[in-house]
């Protein structure tokens, strides 16, 4: 195993942070293989940003070896960093210069002679597509532009061993499938040796090996094969009607032998235990249940499953008094300065209902949200928030509402108990009334042991549910929340999911955005958004069967996603 | 490969002055900011008394009464206004329409005549202490001239056993400006030097730049020359034509060597540079590192430089505090430069000083800056 690209021995690394020490790596041991794309995967937290920085040179282990291309990173940091390409996560260019600019300050930096620039560029160009932009400052790039010309800078000296720490987050799923097949054709052109991170678990499997991380161990390493095929067999989708789903999802989830269940559009994705009860067994052999291909996702669940306490989501439950059409949103603009946001969104929310509004970064999500919650001013249209119209009664309607915002908006330096007695007060609850809620909250949420913990040094996990909770104080009609699972592991997001689900079957209305695609088959209907337009409205199903086709009778949605931004730029 | 050491260093020069030409902040915090302080310094502030407005309150309108205030009104220093009664007088004062007043009592004729004391009252407004004794001093002195040629007028011989001969050295027309505008260039370069390059690196760390940079064959030692040089032409740059404004537009004299001025600056930013930049280094983040720049630097320029209050006048706590301010020894070394002249007896220390600091904030820069991310 001379020829690896990269080896890893036994490595750690912890921090110092807010008084407590954090083991980011605790004896990582990887051995990448040369000339493939190897997948370091795994949620926020495992590790895999700091694995990166440890392989750049730009931090040093506490423990262990790291070798690349035969070399000691930690004795000869720089002759790595003279052979090797890296994309951080923010890409890295220089806003204020234009994409040449960009390209030569790289080509300066790793010192491409000026003679073999013109053929290299051009050919960088080919590939990402951005010939035509070479003048333009990449701070007036899009999202996946700018990613690509991240790209195309680590590569102007052509790197053997190339890191892109998740490169593809919060990115369109057409430069996403646009960088994939960047990467493939530097593994296959230029014998690249490619280690890229992501939290998208599907891109696991356009990977030719898999390195599974989980808070800061390695949890296995192979081709992603080897993660779903134990699963043969064990993975079923059940069809359910369709205003059932929702119970069915969560009764399903309580069956013994049933590991994982989610929804997926108007069926239920359910894999079993590799020896169910006869019971279950039975019931897997009805007509409604369709044995499918296990996913590496599958796998991946199961996996960090083992051994864990399955922990069944309690009942969040709310009396809700509010019928009828939620949020009517008619013609809604929304524009800074040249810029439009938001291009006439229409679309209205029945209460009970899971709205998703998917899309990329910059896509108008957060945007929508902020109008709908009476924060931002509408530019022209129409909005009625429970029944009130945001122009003339926002506070009322807000009183309605519950919001949930992308970031870690509670006070990190309060504790759990402090940060819900505040938001109580501010929604006006006192005394008993007061005292009810928190308890709820507390009790529902699963904080009691951490009632005293510091917010701030809490898990994402439990950040999350805190946010939930404390948006949910005041018993709203309607809930928002803004990328609620970006970052949580799946674990998690399935908890979370199972939260929101009891929340709409008690008959809250939950408006939610969010760029995984998985996550939209759990939603009633969904806006697809993107450039500010909404591109298509409907059930996941619905919006799926818009982009069948002969040759793909049943597509998923990203498929769909990419169909629709074609099928809108060929117009 | 020498060669390719300098295609680095090349690279990064290029970049680092293709974003201050395109950032319009950093040009005017170079050449726009000491402009607007030297004209609100020059023209706006200045620590003399001229043309103060005081009110004279004539209770007997008499000759030598209008030859009194005629006394004020050919002064320079003095707007005299005219109060019938001592209450309009005091109203003025407390309207602040006036600074202080003067009162010529009823009887003030008759005594002047007569051999006794001829008192006048003064009335000064004491909120600024500073002005209050310029006034006060002031009043004296017209007071005793006119009361000289008075007497004079009146073949009245007063014995005047001492008569005081002044000259006054370096500065004689005793124009403040000519001590405050040396002073407004340090406080301009301490601005340059440290606030635009505290900016810099907590730039580069926030928008996760330099995470990308790291990652390439530069060394330390390329990155901070690459982020000097530019910023080094830019401080030069303004400090060109702030020492331009001050000769040509306030008339400062010039009396020492402008290789010297030349060396001294160069010191004195390279200084500046180092403390920005060790700001920027340590803070990692724009708002801090701007608001420790203006803490640390821009505001003991200002105070502790000995620029606009005397070092010798402080408690001593303070003097001690003061040898830590870099601009304290660039303030000394431009007074003398373009008020005295080389006085190496000057100079020298204070240029050894700011070798010293230099070389304590640069070096320390290159100590905290790693190739790493903690």
């Amino acid at each position: 195993m001379t020829d690896s690209p990269l080896l890893i021995d036994r490595l750690t690394k912890s921090f110092q942070g807010g008084g407590r020490r954090v083991t980011a790596l605790d004896g990582v041991s990887v051995s990448l293989a040369a000339g493939v794309v190897t997948g370091l995967i795994g949620p926020d937290g495992a590790g895999k940003t700091t694995l990166m920085r440890v392989v750049a040179g730009l931090l040093i282990a506490d423990a262990g070896r790291v070798e690349v291309l035969g070399v000691d990173v930690a004795a000869e940091p720089l002759a790595v960093q003279s052979r090797i390409g890296y994309m951080p996560q923010r890409f890295g260019l220089y806003e204020d210069l234009s994409v040449r600019e960009n390209l030569d300050l790289y080509a300066d930096l790793q010192g491409v002679p000026a003679a073999a620039r013109a053929e290299r560029y051009q050919r960088l160009m080919e590939m990402t597509g951005l010939g035509d932009f070479m003048a333009r400052l990449a701070g007036q790039l899009s999202g996946g532009m700018k990613q690509k010309l991240g790209l195309a800078c680590t590569l102007v000296k052509p790197p053997r061993l190339l890191l892109l720490d998740e490169p593809t987050v919060g990115v369109d799923p057409v430069s996403r499938r646009e960088l994939w097949s960047i990467v493939y054709r530097l593994v296959e052109e230029e014998g690249m040796s490619v280690l890229l991170s992501t939290a998208y678990l599907d891109e696991a499997e356009r990977c030719a090996e898999v390195i599974l991380m989980h808070q800061g161990r390695v949890i296995d390493q192979g081709p992603p094969r080897r993660f779903s095929e134990p699963l043969r067999g064990r993975a079923f989708q059940v069809s359910v009607p369709a205003e059932e789903r929702r119970s069915r999802q969560a009764q399903l989830s309580r069956t013994p032998g049933v590991l994982d269940a989610v929804l997926q559009g108007d069926s239920i994705r359910v894999v079993l235990d590799r020896e169910p009860p006869a019971e279950t067994r039975r019931l897997a052999e009805s007509s409604a249940w369709r044995s499918v291909e296990p996913r590496f996702e599958d796998g991946f669940v199961t996996l960090l499953n083992a051994g864990q306490e399955r922990v069944e989501p309690p009942h969040v439950t709310l009396g809700s008094r509010f019928t009828g059409a939620a949020i009517e949103v008619e013609d809604l603009t929304r524009s800074f300065g040249d810029f439009v946001a938001v291009k006439r969104s229409s679309f209205t929310v029945q209460s009970g209902e899971v709205f998703g509004l998917l899309g990329a970064n910059g896509a108008g999500k957060t945007t929508t949200f902020r109008m709908l919650c009476g924060l931002l001013p509408v530019s022209s249209g129409q909005v009625r928030v429970a029944g009130v119209d945001l122009r003339h009664a926002a506070a009322k309607a807000r009183g309605r509402i519950g919001y949930m915002s992308q970031k870690f908006s509670l006070y990190a330096n309060l504790s759990v108990r402090q940060n819900l007695d505040f938001f109580a007060r501010a929604y006006g609850l006192r005394g008993r009334a007061a005292g009810a809620r928190i308890r709820w909250a507390l009790e529902a949420f699963e904080l009691e042991t951490f009632e005293t913990t510091e917010s701030g040094t809490l898990p994402l996990g439990y950040k999350q549910r805190l946010a939930m909770a404390a948006a949910l104080m005041h018993e709203p009609d309607i809930l928002f929340l803004d990328e609620p699972t970006s970052g949580v592991d799946p674990l998690a997001r399935r908890e979370f999911w199972g939260r929101i689900n009891a929340l709409a079957e008690s008959g809250v209305t939950v408006l939610v955005t969010t760029h995984f695609m998985e996550e939209a088959e759990y939603c009633d209907r969904l806006a697809i958004m993107s450039a500010g337009e909404i591109l298509a409205l409907g059930t996941p199903m619905e919006i799926k069967a818009r982009a069948a086709t002969a040759e793909q009778p049943h597509p998923e949605m990203e498929d769909a996603f990419i169909a629709l931004i074609q099928q809108r730029g060929s117009d | 490969m020498p060669t390719l050491v300098s295609s680095r260093l090349i690279g990064l020069l290029r970049k680092e002055s293709l974003q201050i030409l395109r950032d319009p902040s950093s040009i005017a915090i170079a050449f726009v900011l000491p402009v607007l302080l030297l004209l609100l310094f020059g023209y706006g502030v200045s620590l003399d008394s001229k043309h103060v407005k005081v009110g004279i309150v004539v209770e007997q309108p008499g000759s030598e009464a209008r030859s009194f205030v005629a006394a004020f009104q050919q002064s320079v220093y003095f707007e005299p206004h005219l109060y019938p009664t001592l209450q309009a007088g005091r109203a003025a004062l407390r309207a602040s329409e006036v600074k202080g007043i003067l009162v010529l009592p009823a009887d003030f004729a008759q005594r002047l005549k007569g051999d006794r004391d001829a008192p006048i009252q003064v009335i000064v407004n004491g909120v600024d202490a500073n002005s209050a004794r310029l006034l006060e001093g002031y009043v004296q002195g017209v007071w005793t001239t006119w009361l000289q040629r008075e007497l004079q007028a009146r073949q009245i011989q007063v014995a005047q056993p001492v008569e005081p001969q002044t000259r006054i050295w370096f500065n004689p027309e005793l124009e403040s400006r000519n001590y405050l505008v040396p002073g407004l260039l340090v406080v301009n370069m301490t601005l340059v030097g440290a606030l635009l390059t505290a900016l810099v690196f907590a730039r580069e760390w926030e928008r996760g730049t330099l995470e990308a940079l790291m990652v390439t064959p530069v060394t330390i030692g390329e990155i901070l020359i690459g982020k000097l040089l530019p910023y080094f032409v830019l401080g030069m740059g303004g400090m060109v034509l702030s020492v331009l404004m001050a000769l040509f537009l306030f008339g400062v004299p010039m009396r020492g060597s402008l290789w010297v001025l030349g060396i001294c600056s160069t010191l004195f930013l390279l200084t500046a540079l180092g403390m920005g930049l060790l700001i920027s280094i340590v803070t990692r983040n724009q708002f801090v590192a701007g608001m420790v720049a203006i803490l640390a630097t821009f505001l003991p320029a200002f105070l502790l430089s000995g620029f606009l209050f005397d070092i010798g006048s402080m408690p001593v706590v303070v003097q001690v505090v003061t040898h830590v301010v870099a601009a304290r020894y660039f303030v000394t070394i431009l007074q003398s430069l373009f008020l005295a002249g080389d006085v190496w007896s000057l100079i020298l220390p204070n240029a050894a000083a700011l070798v010293l600091m230099a070389g304590f904030f640069l070096g320390l820069s290159r100590r905290l800056l790693r190739k790493r991310l903690e």
